[in-house]
């Protein structure tokens, strides 16, 4: 089954796919808050004031919003386009982010150059370790990836709720949440007066890598073949889909548990329960609205950057929950498949 | 008893009915003949309101059906009792076989009083089935019987079977065309889709053949000969090869006491003790099921196939052909490029630009026709699908060439071109090993025969006639 | 006497727990043996406990299950319109009818309650303890002294038995699940069986949802399912897709939940979060375990 409307001849057509759905996606939300009695052009206007409103709104809440979404939209994106759905990212950025917590309370005085990437790689080895377990079940006794990623979601938020009250928790054991991360084992960050930070540049990095594998490589030849033909690539490519599939997996889990880490360490400083506010579903409409192409993605994940950065402007200056915006991301998702099949249609009329 | 007039119909750009018109009166047999793709199963899903056409009308008995009747919705049923014998089978297969004649026919009964129903009324057609049967465990025989059980369980006045024999071995054939005759004896209207000219002759009392949607002829069999017919079907027939001698080479492949174990598990396939030359082709003749699959699969080095017991020695590189183009063969959205260097490129990265250049050679080489590399594979016809896929294997000029069934579905010239690859494959030296579900087919290109039945080699003599090799498909004892 | 206590307590907690469980299972049973896998009953459960809860506070406990079978409809029956009537991939349209779910009910439910919530003054269904069968140890407590819903819930077992495979709708049903090609061929109306048995599996999933706040917890809170439609999901795979099965498989799930309160009880030291894990994990187990061996509709989710 075809997740994202295959690139058609006409650029044009194509962004219009995409401004489409992400246009019916606000419309929804407009209608929503226009049914439940709410003034929509103040929501409205605290939306674009919450993206793009200012300086500090731009570069403190929407490019920081955007760069989790863009690295876990790029995690969903590699193992989509294998054909294997990594429904548990919220798991994984979770599991990501204690790790990345953990190490970076234990670095001590070592430097940054070393403690930063000892506290990345924390969170990716533990995303990539949290996700070894779907990949097991799945090469070992055939359970699908998109129950037993969705379902280790729920075990996550409990490991992580044991962490921050028992073995992380802070040192003086009243709140919730682990002791703050060392100066050296935070990502710095890229402008005066805002919280921006090197999380941006480094999912850039990351989608930028992942565009030229997909395309370029010959294992990312064979990964897209795996997932657009998963029997012709085994009887005629001579592909072990299964080793592949796990591999590319186990890079997505880490992906998210990248994503994990780079929160912790550029924007919360510490662990706490509920650190994603769901971007590990927010991702999945990043993804598909991007096309599960590594440059759509990107884009995609600003916009829905600047997206649920607007939702925290509605929130404050309209007195709307901030959870409206899923209804958002829900519609994106929903218009997206539809395309992606409709397209798919007339691509094979005549059978 | 069914009439269709100025039937047009269209799929895309593709012109699949053109002005086409048809009828079947009780008691006749109607002969409906043409080649793949020429419009045959169009024209009786038509017939049966599985499809609208865009033009013409379908009448059945006294029942019209208007051209634009909204007969789509997955709801209809044939509102006379017409009942259609669709190419491919129509059963559930976790479904016993009472479930699926219930279904099929519109009972409403369960249980106990299904079993009851199920069982009269295969007694009443006459050919016998285990009502309570797992539909997955029968044989493709049985399978295919369960089919005609299915559509005359209704008790209908017209039957429209399309290729009904195309998995049954000679014999079975003769069984089938009898019940046909006397379904027409008892007053009914048959239309009888075939490709092959014999079983017209033997069942039909009218043709119609069809040709890229057009009727090319129609009258009474006992005018026609067979070559009016071939004329009226193909048109120029392609030319016929010159058979040139082959003097095998050294074995390529040896097969000693092979035990394989099927995809699914069950009994094992075997043993199996044969070999194949550089340089000839060994036809396997079977019928599906009959442990051939695993044979060839095998032999082409697939991992989803187990060894059990014996020896099996393939020395040199192994192309394979899949039985099914579409999810074995070819990625549909993938370029020709793309489809072209499948399994091919053994570097780290890859050089598209080169390997476009590569895959334009070939294409012109293995005349694949309908795009360039760069478009999707999708764009193809089934042909030209089956030439891409032989370039790609044919290029990396293989020691052991293995193909599954591959003329299945293709036209007459479609397939000469492949018959032609697969001979000149064994000319250039490589030992070619090849399975059709045509028996005919494999007699006319294998250099020596193989049959299987029930998972085992039957050896046939040289020379053996077609229906000697027919019986040993079925598995009977060989004179 | 104090053990049996523990024990008739245990018991009667695990039926109550089970009681959503079950019911979205033979929801998604029926949905499934359509070849429809519908993620989105987490969210139709949701739906269904809001509604419950807005439908409790202006009508009583009735009028808010009516509301909740509602909502649950309603809403398995956007997912159908996308994935059955549009044939986009199921797995992500049900992701997506959940998280469009979390959020429009998260907004309903400030909408309705205002920001304190919904509170504790919902009208909730009272336990209906059955006379005599009730005074039986331990299984009185446990299936004789329950709410309404658990009743309900063992009646749909018996009535989807006899659904799915008494009857032509059934019959018909099954097929397309198995092989939609084959069914439409043989004259069943595959898109309209599908629809049908998913806006089905809706409904019993605004059923469950409406259990949760009218006979267990008393109020609504936002994402208050927490996960149980798709634990739901792992419930029919090892009830190998037969709604006793489902029962039996249910009970299972409700029983590991219900340890949770008992230890809890009795002041272990094991960490909840253990506990809280418990029926996931015990899926996943599940799920490795069964679906090798076990079979589903050879048409599901495709």
């Amino acid at each position: 089954m075809r997740l994202a409307p295959p690139s058609s001849n006409s650029r044009w057509r194509d962004v219009g796919v995409t401004a489409g759905a992400f246009g019916l996606g606000l419309l929804f939300l407009a209608l929503f808050l226009l049914v439940a009695g709410f003034d929509v052009p103040l929501a409205l206007g605290a939306l674009w004031r919450g993206a793009f409103g200012s300086w500090y709104a731009l570069t403190s809440a929407t490019l920081v919003r955007a760069t989790p979404l863009i690295l876990l939209g790029l995690a969903f994106t590699l193992g989509s386009r294998g054909g294997a759905l990594n429904i548990g990212m919220e798991g994984q950025f979770a599991l990501g982010a204690m790790a990345a917590a953990w190490m970076g309370t234990h670095t001590g005085a070592l430097p940054g150059v070393v403690a930063l990437p000892m506290v990345l790689g924390a969170g990716m080895a533990a995303g990539a370790l949290w996700m070894a377990v779907p990949v097991l079940l799945r090469l070992r006794f055939g359970v699908t990836e998109v129950i037993s990623t969705l379902l280790l979601n729920f075990v996550a938020e409990a490991a992580v709720s044991y962490a921050v009250t028992g073995p992380l928790q802070e040192p003086s054991g009243i709140y919730p949440q682990s002791a703050s991360l060392t100066m050296a084992a935070r990502l710095p960050k890229l402008l005066p007066m805002s919280r921006l930070h090197l999380g941006l540049l480094i999912a850039f990095a990351v989608a930028v890598v992942m565009a030229v594998v997909l395309k370029r490589s010959r294992w990312g030849f064979e990964l897209r073949a795996v997932g657009a033909g998963p029997r012709v690539a085994e009887v005629s490519g001579r592909i072990r889909a299964g080793r592949l599939l796990a591999v590319a997996l186990l890079i997505s889990g880490a992906l998210a548990g990248l994503g994990g880490a780079v929160e912790v360490s550029g924007v919360s400083y510490a662990l706490y329960l509920n650190l994603s506010p769901g971007f590990g579903f927010t991702a999945i409409a990043v993804a598909l609205l991007g096309r599960l192409r590594p440059g759509g993605v990107v884009v995609a994940g600003l916009l829905f950057g600047a997206l649920e950065a607007g939702a925290g402007g509605m929130q404050r200056d309209a007195a709307i929950p901030a959870v409206a915006v899923q209804v958002v991301q829900a519609v994106v998702i929903l218009t997206m498949v539809v395309a992606a099949n409709s397209g798919q249609r007339t691509a094979n009329g005549n059978d | 008893m069914l009439t269709l007039s100025h039937i047009s119909k269209s799929f895309g750009a593709t012109l699949a009915l053109d002005d086409v018109s048809f009828d079947a009166a009780a008691g006749e047999v109607h002969a409906l003949l043409g080649e793949n793709g020429a419009g045959k199963s169009t024209l009786v899903a038509i017939a049966a309101g599985r499809m609208p056409a865009d033009r013409g009308e379908s009448r059945v008995v006294s029942r019209e059906r208007t051209p634009y009747s909204p007969d789509t919705s997955d709801d209809s049923r044939p509102t006379t009792r017409l009942s259609l014998v669709a190419q491919h089978f129509t059963s559930i297969p976790a479904f016993t076989v009472a479930e699926n004649i219930a279904l099929a026919a519109g009972w409403q009964e369960s249980g106990k009083a299904l079993g009851v129903r199920a069982r009269e009324t295969i007694a009443r057609i006459g050919l016998p089935l285990d009502a309570e049967a797992v539909v997955e465990t029968l044989s493709v025989q049985l399978r295919q019987r369960l089919e005609i059980v299915k559509a005359m369980a209704s008790d209908p006045q017209i039957l429209l079977l399309d290729e009904p024999t195309a998995v049954l071995a000679p014999r079975e054939v003769t069984e089938l065309l009898a019940m046909v005759r006397a379904f027409a004896a008892r007053g009914g209207a048959v239309v009888f889709i075939s490709h092959k000219l014999p079983e017209v002759f033997a069942v039909a009392d009218r043709v119609t053949v069809l040709r890229q949607g057009r009727v090319t002829l129609t009258g009474r069999v006992a005018e026609q000969t067979p070559r009016s017919l071939a004329l009226a079907m193909i048109g120029e027939a392609p030319a016929q090869p010159e058979r040139v001698a082959v003097t095998p080479g050294g074995t390529r492949v040896h097969a000693d006491g092979l035990l394989l174990r099927p995809e699914r598990g069950g009994t094992p396939v075997g043993p199996i003790t044969m070999e194949c030359m550089a340089g000839e082709i060994v036809g396997i003749a079977a019928i599906e099921g009959n442990g051939q699959r695993e044979l060839l699969r095998a032999m082409a080095g697939l991992p989803e196939i187990t060894r059990v017991d014996g020896t099996l020695r393939v020395s040199g590189a192994v192309g394979f052909v899949p039985e099914d183009r579409t999810t074995e063969g070819i990625i549909p959205e993938f370029s020709l490029t793309e489809n072209f260097v499948l399994g091919r490129v053994r570097e780290r990265w890859m050089d598209w630009g080169l390997l476009a250049a590569d895959c334009d050679l070939a294409l012109a080489e293995y005349d694949v026709r309908g795009g360039n590399a760069a478009s999707a594979a999708s764009a193809l016809s089934g042909g030209n699908q089956q030439k891409l896929i032989f370039a790609r294997v044919l290029s990396r000029q293989p020691d052991v060439l293995v193909a599954e069934d591959p003329t299945r579905g293709l036209d007459l010239h479609a397939a000469a071109a492949i018959h032609a690859r697969l001979r000149s494959a064994a000319a250039n030296g490589a030992a070619v090993i090849v399975h059709s579900s045509d028996l005919d087919e494999i007699l006319d290109l294998a250099d020596r025969v193989l049959v299987m039945a029930n998972g085992k080699l039957v050896t046939v003599p040289a020379g053996a006639s077609r229906d000697v090799v027919g019986d040993a498909m079925l598995g009977l004892p060989t004179p | 006497m104090i053990e049996l206590a523990l024990i008739s307590g245990f018991a009667a907690a695990s039926v109550r727990v089970a009681t959503p469980l079950l019911l979205a299972a033979i929801g998604e049973t029926i949905t499934e043996k359509s070849g429809v896998l519908n993620l989105g009953i987490e969210g139709a459960m949701l739906a269904g406990a809001l509604a419950a809860a807005v439908g409790a506070i202006s009508l009583g406990p009735l009028g808010g299950v009516a509301f909740a079978v509602a909502a649950g409809m309603a809403t398995s029956a956007i997912f159908a319109a996308v994935a059955v009537g549009a044939r986009a991939d199921q797995i992500i349209t049900g992701t997506a009818v959940t998280l469009g779910m979390t959020g429009l009910t998260g907004l309903g439910a400030r909408l309705a309650f205002g920001d304190a919530g919904a509170g504790l003054t919902i009208p909730t269904l009272p336990v209906l303890p059955i006379p005599g069968l009730a005074a039986i140890p331990v299984i009185g407590p446990a299936f004789f002294s329950q709410s309404v819903m658990s009743y309900v819930a063992f009646a749909a077992i018996a009535w989807a038995t006899w659904l799915l495979f008494r009857t032509r709708w059934g019959l018909e049903v099954r097929a397309a699940g198995e092989s939609a090609a084959a069914a439409r061929a043989m004259g069943v109306p595959v898109t309209r069986r599908r629809v049908v048995a998913t806006v089905i599996g809706g409904a019993f999933a605004g059923l469950a949802g409406a259990t949760l706040v009218l006979s267990q917890v008393g109020t609504f809170t936002e994402k208050m399912t927490a996960g149980r439609g798709f634990i739901a999901i792992a419930i029919v795979v090892l009830g190998r897709w037969h709604p006793i099965g489902a029962g039996l498989a249910a009970l299972l799930f409700g029983a590991a939940t219900a340890l949770q309160y008992t230890f809890q009880a009795s002041g272990s030291a094991v960490p909840y979060q253990l506990f809280q894990a418990l029926p996931y994990l015990l899926a996943l187990a599940v799920l490795a375990v069964a679906v090798g061996r076990e079979k589903g509709p050879a048409g599901l989710a495709k």
